[in-house]
């Protein structure tokens, strides 16, 4: 995980999408239990109040689950549900914004395709 | 209210210097709270008078409801680790971990030993033969075993490197969690406690100046900054903390949230330790 304590996301919000790239990735597989919050708060540095209000996020958005007296679980389906979230968050985060900024610069609209397209084929082995 | 550290009317004068003026505070159970200022602001002033090493010229400290000053059992649940050696000279860390524990009965020796151990630091050795490092750290030590419900951290890294004073602020998450406690940190290095802290509260001149959540406080203003006469435009019936000019390009503090920026301007947060820079300026 890596926090950016500079940006104006609020840490908490930053907790929880640290974890959902956990799961994306695979690092937190589902069903598997997660670091306590304790740990993470100690492991950043932050408040444990802050930690658990990340996690309850997630919990209440059913991608965590907490199994009494156990520990916080990663709900079956969840990278899943994190895909699709995402998905919807590259269109408006990502292609909204590469079109307002490339408006800015007076790129048009083929050099913006012809960039894409090149980067795919030369970036491909990245 | 019955748990909690209350503080009324507090006024303390040394001579004809007023070190605080009719300072109100609430410490409440089991937060974390910071305490910002600069040198001479008061922090330490008001930290002794509710460890009872200072007696106020006026106003009083409620502890969980009972008066603090002169009260053995309501100090028994303060820690102050301030930055006077309150110890006789000759004194050694295992010694100074002895009396601990007989002032404060929930002191847990084990875990000084521990943390000792893993901090490097000497148990024979004698208080006035350590450096101002392992000084801080052997009251760090005292202040994270001693558990009591109100621990007082006055300038907790003072003479630490990095490495020690990232130890230090694990280790106090961690008892933190594990035994939950009322913490009050005074320090410099503001932005290395900025996401530990809850509850800010910023001393000016002897006076409370500020107390909100720490979340509250990071929204409270920003930067701006483009070309001169644009942000001149933008700042105008604005509360501007303060102004930097660099050839045609400017940037401005602002108080309040950004509305309505052009798209040629660029915001930027304020940080904690930004903001109270231009708080707490002149």
């Amino acid at each position: 995980m890596q926090f950016n304590f500079e940006s104006d996301t609020p840490i908490y919000i930053q907790v929880a999408e640290q974890i959902k790239d956990a799961i994306l990735s695979g690092a937190f597989p589902e069903e598997t239990q997660i670091p306590s919050t304790t740990e993470v708060s100690v492991t950043y540095k932050i408040n444990p109040a802050t930690a658990l209000r990340g996690v309850t996020l997630l919990v209440d958005a059913g991608i965590l689950y907490k199994k009494r007296g156990v520990g916080i679980f990663v709900q079956k389906g969840a990278a899943e549900k994190i895909l699709n979230q995402r998905k919807d968050a590259f269109y408006n985060g990502y292609i909204i914004r590469l079109l307002e900024e490339a408006k800015k610069l007076h790129i048009s609209r083929q050099e913006i395709i012809r960039m894409i397209e090149e980067e795919i084929t030369d970036g491909s082995g990245h | 209210m019955d748990q909690g550290i209350e503080v009324k009317g507090l006024t303390v004068r040394f001579g004809n210097v007023t070190a605080l003026e009719q300072v109100n505070l609430t410490l409440g159970e089991n937060r974390i709270y910071g305490l910002l200022g600069r040198n001479g602001a008061g922090k330490s002033t008001l930290l002794n008078v509710i460890g009872n090493r200072l007696y106020p010229s006026e106003g009083e400290v409620i502890i969980d409801g009972e008066m603090g000053t002169d009260n053995d059992r309501a100090q028994g649940k303060v820690y102050y680790m301030g930055e006077k050696n309150i110890y006789p000279e000759g004194t050694t860390v295992k010694q100074m971990f002895r009396w601990s524990k007989d002032f404060y009965p929930d002191f847990d020796m084990e875990y000084a030993t521990v943390l000792a151990g893993r901090f490097g630091l000497n148990l024979k050795k004698k208080l006035k033969g350590l450096s101002t490092g392992y000084l801080t750290i052997a009251k760090l030590i005292v202040a994270l075993a001693s558990n009591a419900p109100y621990t007082f951290f006055d300038e907790p890294v003072l003479g630490l490197d990095a490495n020690h004073r990232e130890m230090f602020y694990r280790e106090m998450i961690h008892c933190y969690s594990e035994r939950p406690r009322t913490i009050v940190i005074s320090t410099h290095l503001i932005e290395e406690i900025a996401d530990i802290i809850e509850q800010v509260v910023m001393i000016k001149e002897g006076k409370i100046l500020l107390d909100r959540p720490v979340e509250e406080v990071k929204q409270m203003g920003y930067q701006v900054s483009g070309k001169a006469s644009e942000v001149d435009d933008y700042c105008a019936g604005k509360k501007i903390l303060s102004e930097d000019l660099l050839g045609g390009l400017k940037s401005a503090c602002l108080l309040g949230r950004p509305e309505n920026v052009p798209e040629s301007l660029e915001i930027t947060p304020l940080d904690l330790q930004k903001l109270f820079v231009q708080l707490t300026n002149a």
